[in-house]
């Protein structure tokens, strides 16, 4: 057994500490240890993205960052995005658009847009669709995530506007 | 699936990086975006004891664009992607960088990475041949040059020392068309095969020109035979098919779950037809 490293993150916006062993896979700090499992675990093989978190600002597949590499890491999970009582509008448009069937992927769909759309507030379809390659669905067919997707990119672009 | 026991270090300069890897030896490797070594860790086809996490050196980070062209080990796929001044001074590295991977992958995953690992598979070495990239190396005894060209030895083995660390990669300013054509299973799977392209021309006529296949023999292969076909014609369709049949003598593929060997040696004559094709328009 290695020593435990004393992990600092930052997650959802709150200092949270951990000990965990440096070959731990950042998936499993969040979902065993931090109890934060909005984050799935679909492939762990890197080719699925259900498992996508934002860390520092870039989308990343977090079973393929160790947890060491995470030190001092600020993380965004889907917990950090909307709450049942308040849903982010990528959420709003999921439902509405069915972006969704049993849910699996769609914590690391909605994460990975999150950041797609701050990087790129409105994108074309064809942009939406390269922006999100990194995250398969074994169920919808893409076709009302993509809908979703640009739906919530004109509704935040809406209020925007509506706010200035 | 967890990658086996290590010891994690965190360098904050290039030299302790350098002498950490002195210290331990072949028990040691570098990880830097970690998206070719982390599978291969999980997978137990690679268990280094000592970890060394380059994250910390900002010195390998970042693009500097003049006559010559500096990118940094550490600068990301996605860096590349991104970098407007970049895309003008060399636009053929964002097409590649496109069809690297996917997003996830690129925000993480860096150039340096993507050649020391050394993998047939992975796009960036042969992109680096047909540039005539150096990569700049430093070692306990200091640094050195080598170029791409002479770089690559056979899978996984390139001639970097097991002490040194890449540090960054030069190359000229390209000129005339471009092109990176690639064939691919899906988005994110490794080239079935791909073709880097640079062409010079003048009056209509093609001045200069280099070719590079990947994933089409243990290593990346520079067609100097393609290239030189090219040369002086107006790239009709029989100076392609000559510069192709160059290509295919060059090429070694072997077969896998990509396909067999006749259908890789097709697809390489199509994609680099297409590759020319594009960059001779471009040009
Ligand atoms: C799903 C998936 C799809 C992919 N598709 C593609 C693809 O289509 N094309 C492609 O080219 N790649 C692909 N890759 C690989 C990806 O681009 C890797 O990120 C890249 O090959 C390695 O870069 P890295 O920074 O992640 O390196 P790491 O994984 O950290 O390192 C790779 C190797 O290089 C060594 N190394 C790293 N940096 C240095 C340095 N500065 N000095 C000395 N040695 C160093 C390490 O010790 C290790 O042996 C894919 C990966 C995944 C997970
Ligand atoms: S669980 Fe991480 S990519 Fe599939
Ligand atoms: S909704 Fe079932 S995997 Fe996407």
């Amino acid at each position: 057994m290695a020593e435990k490293m004393h992990l600092k993150l930052t997650v959802n916006g709150k200092p949270v500490e951990a000990l965990a062993e440096p070959r731990e896979l950042l998936i499993h700090v969040l979902r065993e240890r931090l109890e934060i499992t909005g984050p799935h675990i679909g492939c762990e093989t890197s080719h699925c993205g259900a498992c996508t978190v934002d860390m520092d600002g870039r989308s990343v597949k977090s079973c393929t960052v160790l947890a060491a590499q995470a030190q001092g890491a600020q993380i965004t999970t889907i917990e950090g995005i909307g709450t049942p009582d308040a849903l982010h509008v990528l959420q709003e448009m999921f439902r509405e658009h069915h972006g969704l069937q049993c849910g699996f992927c769609t914590p690391g769909m909605i994460t990975r847009a999150w950041r797609l759309l701050q990087e790129n507030p409105d994108p074309t379809e064809e942009e939406v669709r390269f922006g999100m390659s990194g995250n398969l669905c074994r169920c919808t067919g893409y076709q009302n995530i993509v809908k979703a997707i640009l739906a919530a990119a004109a509704e935040l672009n809406a209020a925007k506007e509506a706010a200035q | 699936m967890i990658p086996g026991v290590f010891e994690y270090h965190r360098p904050g300069a290039v030299a302790e990086a350098v002498a950490l890897l002195r210290a331990h030896g072949d028990e040691a490797r570098v990880v830097a975006g970690g998206h070719s070594l982390i599978p291969m860790m999980k997978l137990r086809m690679a268990a280094p004891e000592h970890l060394i996490d380059l994250q910390g050196l900002d010195e390998l980070r970042g693009i500097e664009i003049g006559a010559e062209i500096r990118i940094g080990a550490m600068t990301t796929q996605h860096e590349i992607l991104t970098h407007s001044g970049l895309a003008e001074a060399a636009p053929i590295m964002a097409e590649a960088a496109r069809q690297i991977a996917d997003p996830q992958v690129r925000y993480l995953g860096t150039i340096g990475g993507n050649v020391a690992n050394g993998d047939p598979g992975n796009d960036m070495p042969g992109l680096m041949q047909c540039l005539d990239a150096r990569f700049t190396l430093a070692g306990p005894d200091g640094t050195r040059e080598v170029a791409a060209r002479d770089f690559f030895e056979s899978a996984f083995m390139t001639t970097r020392e097991e002490e040194e660390i890449l540090t960054s990669i030069n190359f000229a300013r390209p000129t005339g068309g471009w092109a990176y054509e690639k064939l691919k299973r899906k988005i994110g799977d490794y080239a079935t095969a791909a073709a880097a392209v640079q062409i010079a021309v003048e009056g209509g006529k093609v001045t200069a020109a280099a070719i590079a296949m990947t994933n089409l023999s243990d290593v990346p292969v520079l067609s100097a035979g393609a290239a030189a076909a090219l040369t002086g014609t107006g790239c009709g369709p029989e100076a392609v098919k000559a510069a192709v049949d160059a290509m295919q003598a060059d090429i070694d593929p072997v077969e896998d779950n990509r396909g067999p060997v006749e259908f890789k040696r097709h697809v390489a004559g199509v994609i680099l037809a297409r590759a020319i094709a594009r960059a001779f328009e471009r040009a």
